[in-house]
């Protein structure tokens, strides 16, 4: 690392390094919220996700749903879970996948109990998991153990020149050191699709990688609609970009030099370090709640018009090289990199300011958005429910 | 503020992003992002902050070159200082 900053983390279980300590409770369901909230409301430091679905979804949808609740339970930046769900079945199915962590995890269901029962005894057992995940001290980490996150947001032609580039060179120093990094966005890379096959570690990835982003082709296609008027999005058209190619050779440039090593589903944990392309939308959002369900600690988020967006267990970056952006929204940017566009700033040393930024994010400085209690948990609906 | 005000990825890509907003008559000193000094411009029209003006004159129906790839084609003629965007190149892969 560029700098000598030492990086502290909190070591779980499974082995696995989070950067953050949070107790939290997942609501199995829509109708749960509340349940979920009351909890929240009683116990300090116990965060509610919750969210609009989990109820009659069916199929490759509902795996999703169950597959980004429990990564997110699993998440290294959760020290403990409770989870609550209107009947015990769906609620176990999430504890039991939480719990190959070994971390500490348990479920209440609210049918023969009612919301004031379950609130009491979830309470209590949150209660337990806060008291003792307060004593749970930081230790020495290395930039290897992380695993990280790219998307952008809001993209305008300053990430494809600046901000971007400087993110792919972060991932490259912290890969060659042993990290894990994802990134996606599978509609978004239409015209950068071929370097992204070309980068692939194997010819199995790059057809891994082709068939993905075909099908995510064809299923805009089967809709009979097309994407022209939402890829660019009117935010990135004022902010110059013209066309979904130019906005893709922008995107990609986050890969840095780092061969992909595998194609992962939505919400799927990466198997070993190196780069992963992940399938998913480029709504932010959605992209950040399924990149921390596969395990990323942290998100770097490029942005040039302004994305404001965060996530409730994950440090998200915000990286911006708009000077404009810079000044008009100075309170959601952790990484003024607009030097490069005035070539004050190489790209090489852009990423050892990232680098340092992030050192500090990780050893607990909150970031724009988890100051500004920016905290979008959002799942990704494949279809509609039955 | 820097001495010049626009950049290119590559000094034989078709455009320029310009890094403040440009008046329209202003001549402009282009520099590659990796410093390399491509050469002095007059734009022809007002170009905001993060837009193009095209470094050539393009012809209708010709590729527009950026990344040193093919980021579209030109739906008209673009002269070379003009604004090129959204009302001039077309994407070739979804219409």
């Amino acid at each position: 690392m560029a700098n000598d900053i030492k990086l502290t983390g909190y070591r779980r279980e499974n082995g696995r390094v989070g950067v953050r300590n949070y107790v939290v409770v997942i609501s199995v369901d829509d109708i749960s919220n509340a349940a979920a909230e009351g909890v929240s409301y009683l116990i300090r430091d116990v965060m509610a996700l919750t969210h609009p679905y989990g109820r009659l979804q069916f199929g490759e949808d509902l795996e999703l749903t169950f597959d980004t609740l429990i990564g997110t339970g699993r998440n290294p930046n959760v020290a403990a879970a409770i989870v609550v769900g209107i009947e015990p079945k769906w609620t176990d199915w999430i504890v039991d996948g939480i719990a190959e962590t070994g971390k500490p995890v348990a479920g209440f269901s609210i049918e023969r109990y009612g919301d004031l029962k379950t609130i009491e005894i979830a309470s209590r057992q949150a209660m337990e998991y806060v008291q003792w995940a307060s004593e749970i001290p930081r230790e020495p980490i290395e930039l290897g153990e992380l695993m990280v996150s790219a998307k952008c947001g809001e993209s305008d032609t300053t990430l494809g020149l600046a901000t971007n580039p400087t993110v792919g060179r972060v991932l490259e120093r912290m890969i060659a050191e042993g990290a894990t990094a994802i990134f996606g966005e599978t509609t978004e890379v239409t015209g950068g699709e071929d370097l992204i096959a070309a980068q692939a570690a194997t010819p199995e990835v790059a057809a891994a990688f082709m068939k993905t982003f075909q099908d995510y082709q064809d299923f805009v296609i089967s809709t009979g609609a097309d994407l022209m008027g939402s890829q660019p999005t009117q935010g990135n058209i004022r902010g110059g970009l013209t066309t979904i190619e130019e906005k893709a050779m922008g995107n990609i440039q986050k890969m840095g030099r780092n061969p992909v090593v595998s194609v992962l589903k939505p919400a799927e944990a990466p198997q070993q370090p190196g780069l992963h392309f992940m399938d998913s939308s480029s709504a932010a959002a959605e992209m950040v709640t399924l990149c921390a369900a596969g395990g990323s600690v942290l998100h770097f988020f490029t942005t040039g018009q302004g994305n404001i967006i965060g996530n409730p267990i994950i440090p998200v970056m915000k990286l911006c090289a708009n000077p404009l952006t810079v000044e008009t929204m100075a309170e959601h940017i952790d990484v003024d990199l607009s030097g490069i566009l005035r070539l004050e700033l190489t790209l090489d040393q852009a990423a050892d300011k990232a680098l340092e930024a992030m050192a500090h994010t990780v050893n607990g400085r909150l970031t724009a958005a988890e100051a500004l209690r920016h905290n979008e948990f959002v799942l990704t609906k494949l279809y509609r429910s039955a | 503020m820097a001495a010049h005000g626009a950049v290119m990825h590559e000094a034989k890509d078709d455009v320029a992003v310009v890094i403040e907003d440009l008046a329209a008559g202003t001549e402009v000193k282009v520099m590659t992002i990796e410093g390399q000094e491509v050469g002095t411009f007059s734009v022809v029209e007002d170009i905001p902050l993060g837009h193009k003006f095209a470094t050539r004159d393009i012809a209708a129906g010709e590729e527009v070159i950026k990344y040193g790839r093919c980021i579209g084609k030109a739906t008209q003629a673009i002269s070379k200082g003009a604004h090129a965007h959204t009302q001039n190149i077309k994407s070739v892969r979804w219409a």
